[in-house]
């Protein structure tokens, strides 16, 4: 067992450790913590798979500025025990019962992508996450869409700044 | 209106200009101010090595005086605590027996005599109104304490020491 | 049996300097205390601590007992926890930059070269990014742990004038990127001693300036020390803290400080190149030597600049603030960079009549 596996292990625990926690504690602030863990988790696995800008771009996008506004808002509304609202019980059996469903389809899905039988993860040898490999293929062969989702992301600035002045 | 003076200046407010808005240029100017300051002189007295120069005029803590043969100059008339303003000063007067002629100058002297320096506040006013040249005020602080009993200050505080008899705590008086 | 496949003398080499590097950012840190109290008293022509030893070269270290001493409270309502873990979060962020600048070129010790960085990255300017954005959570977390509503408060007015900031400060190095074509601190600094090439002052005066304008906010530096306004907005996000854990924000804020000066060093004014000297003429070791000496010379007038600023400038109003970040300086970075884009491309592609 080489050091990147054990890494690999360590990382993969703590994601899944952490995910569990996101969703089981009480307090939404920890569920936050918890999932800024989890982001950090998910950094490490980039890294290993010597993806250098997504890691760091998970970081900064993710941890540093969205999970940021996320404890804006639960420490604002100050969620706590008392506070929250008694969930219905039919909610709760909906609720299980379309997380189950995702979960089955995500299962089989797995099951059946033939790409990945058989394959194994390549530890530092692959040049895609390489910052200029990365812009290279960004702006030849995935031009459009990424416009597109820059024009996406411009719509939804302009309807927030709408929503905001109203 | 009628401006006061000849200085008076009409507040400006017209709206920033943009560079004025970045607060840049301004902000430099202030720097400039403050920068100059490094060159200035600093007008602190490091105290406990160095100490300020008493002005002339200093009134400092009480001294009772004696006469040139060493025999307190007091007589225990009350002037000086009718005059004090606080209500600082106290004493009880005795009349002199004749073995104690060595001591007192006039047949009345005082027998307690305290200032509670807490309320005294250094006016002066004990050093005009003696008639006998008894009270002076001092070139010197009144040392902090950490009780208030300890600033009521009687005689054995006060005396000035014997010129005969206590010559060096005398000279420690006058700091020499 | 190889468990463990690393180059254990790296390893070590490694470990030694990342020790050498946290150990004396704190003392640097430490010594930043007393110098903002010695220059504050400066320029207010008075001669500032000097009791603790010679010139009060010991005060710190008074500083630090005394802090030490003190005692501990946590507030009963607080969230344990979390309010022990806040400021470890804002020592933590604090000294984890330090880990890509490279504080000076190689040393030869012991027939091996020794590099004097502990990472060099090729995503060292994101890496710093990313650092600092996790900042904001050892103030967002003090603040809320304390269970105190001026605590929260104070922790949102600075964690969103932190993520303000951090864009018009991503904006203004994306101008610097554009010319330097890496984002690796070790290349730009080896561009910058390059003879052909000079500071990059010289070609981003105005991507600077913003620079060094977030990265007073960013510290919560007067202008913009909103977050622990103390007299205004009674204290800041510490206000329940005392002892070691208020000492460890103070303390990872001039280490913020520190390390900020040492950015900027070194994407603007050349890193560890001594100006008018070849180094490649001297003995590596020497050279190495210049190198660090130079940058921490950079890093001292930085410093020196930021007590400067704090002790001539009041701080804004909040919505000024605000107004500053989004309204002037984001725009002005945008420009920027757009005028910078402009003029590579034409560099790149000269305009044939």
């Amino acid at each position: 067992m080489a050091a990147t596996q054990i890494i690999f292990w360590f990382l993969s625990v703590l994601a899944l450790v952490s995910a569990l926690m996101v969703i089981l504690s009480k307090s939404p602030v920890y569920s936050v913590l918890w999932l800024i863990a989890l982001f950090f988790a998910i950094s490490g696995h980039y890294i290993l798979l010597n993806a250098q800008f997504l890691a760091i771009v998970n970081m900064i996008v993710y941890a540093g500025a969205i999970m940021v506004l996320f404890l804006f808002v639960i420490m604002l509304m100050n969620l706590n025990n008392e506070t929250e609202p008694q969930k219905n019980l039919w909610i709760q059996l909906t609720g299980a019962i379309s997380g189950g469903c995702l979960l089955m389809l995500l299962i089989s899905l797995i099951k059946q992508a033939t790409e990945i039988h058989g394959k194994r993860l390549i530890f530092e040898n692959g040049t895609i996450g390489l910052i200029e490999n990365l812009g290279k293929s960004l702006f030849n062969e995935f031009v459009i869409p990424f416009e597109i989702s820059s024009v996406l992301f411009l719509s939804a600035m302009v309807g927030a700044v709408v929503i905001g002045k109203k | 209106m009628q401006s006061l003076t000849s200085r008076a200046k009409a507040v400006e407010r017209s709206p920033m200009t943009f560079l004025e808005q970045l607060y840049l240029w301004n902000i430099l100017k202030g720097m400039f101010i403050t920068f100059l300051h490094i060159f200035k002189k600093q007008p602190t007295i490091r105290y406990p090595e160095q100490k300020r120069e008493f002005s002339r005029v200093f009134r400092g803590l009480h001294v009772l005086n004696r006469d040139s043969e060493g025999r307190e100059n007091c007589t225990a008339c009350g002037l000086c605590a009718v005059a004090c303003p606080a209500e600082a000063i106290t004493m009880e007067a005795a009349e002199r027996l004749d073995s104690e002629k060595h001591l007192y100058r006039e047949e009345k002297y005082a027998a307690k005599y305290e200032i509670n320096m807490l309320r005294c506040i250094f006016c002066g006013l004990c050093e005009e109104a003696c008639p006998k040249d008894a009270i002076y005020l001092s070139e010197t602080f009144t040392p902090a304490d950490f009780a208030r009993k300890n600033f009521i200050y009687n005689k054995s505080d006060l005396l000035i020491p014997h010129r005969i008899n206590q010559a060096e705590e005398l000279s420690a008086a006058k700091g020499l | 049996m190889n468990i463990l496949v690393i180059d254990w003398l790296i390893f070590a080499e490694k470990l030694v300097l990342i020790a050498v590097i946290i150990f004396s950012s704190l003392g640097v840190a430490l010594y930043t205390t007393f110098a903002e109290r010695k220059v504050a008293a400066i320029l207010q022509d008075r001669p500032g601590p000097n009791r603790a030893g010679p010139f009060g070269l010991l005060q710190p270290l008074a500083d630090g007992v005394k802090l030490f001493t003190k005692e501990e409270i946590i507030p009963n309502a607080a969230n344990k926890f979390l309010f022990i873990l806040g400021p470890g979060l804002a020592m933590t962020a604090a000294l984890m930059t330090c880990a890509v600048v490279p504080w000076g070129n190689k040393l030869e010790l012991f027939g091996r070269t020794i590099a004097l960085q502990i990472a060099d990255i090729n995503i060292g300017i994101l890496y710093v990014f990313a650092v600092v954005s996790m900042g904001v959570y050892g103030i967002m977390i003090g603040g809320w742990a304390s269970n105190n509503k001026f605590s929260l408060m104070a922790a949102l007015r600075g964690a969103s004038q932190a993520i303000s900031y951090e864009l018009a400060m991503g904006m203004s190095l994306i101008s610097l990127l554009f010319l330097t074509g890496s984002l690796s601190l070790k290349t730009i600094v080896e561009q910058q001693i390059n003879n052909s090439h000079f500071w990059n002052i010289i070609y981003q005066p105005v991507g600077f300036i913003i620079f060094f304008i977030c990265a007073l906010a960013e510290c919560n530096r007067t202008p913009f020390d909103l977050p622990e306004a103390e007299n205004e907005l009674n204290f800041g996000y510490h206000q329940e803290y005392s002892s070691m854990k208020l000492g460890f924000y103070l303390f990872s804020e001039y280490i913020n400080m520190f390390i900020s000066s040492a950015i900027m060093a070194t994407m603007f004014f050349g890193g560890y190149d001594m100006p008018f000297v070849d180094e490649s003429k001297f003995d590596p070791n020497i050279a190495a030597i210049i190198g660090i000496v130079a940058l921490m010379v950079k890093v001292v007038i930085f410093i020196f600049v930021f007590m400067w600023i704090r002790w001539t400038i009041p701080r804004f109003r909040y919505d000024q603030l605000m107004d500053l970040g989004w309204k002037k300086l984001l725009p002005l970075a945008l420009a920027n960079m757009l005028i910078t884009a402009f003029f590579i491309l034409l560099q790149s592609n000269p305009i044939k009549f």
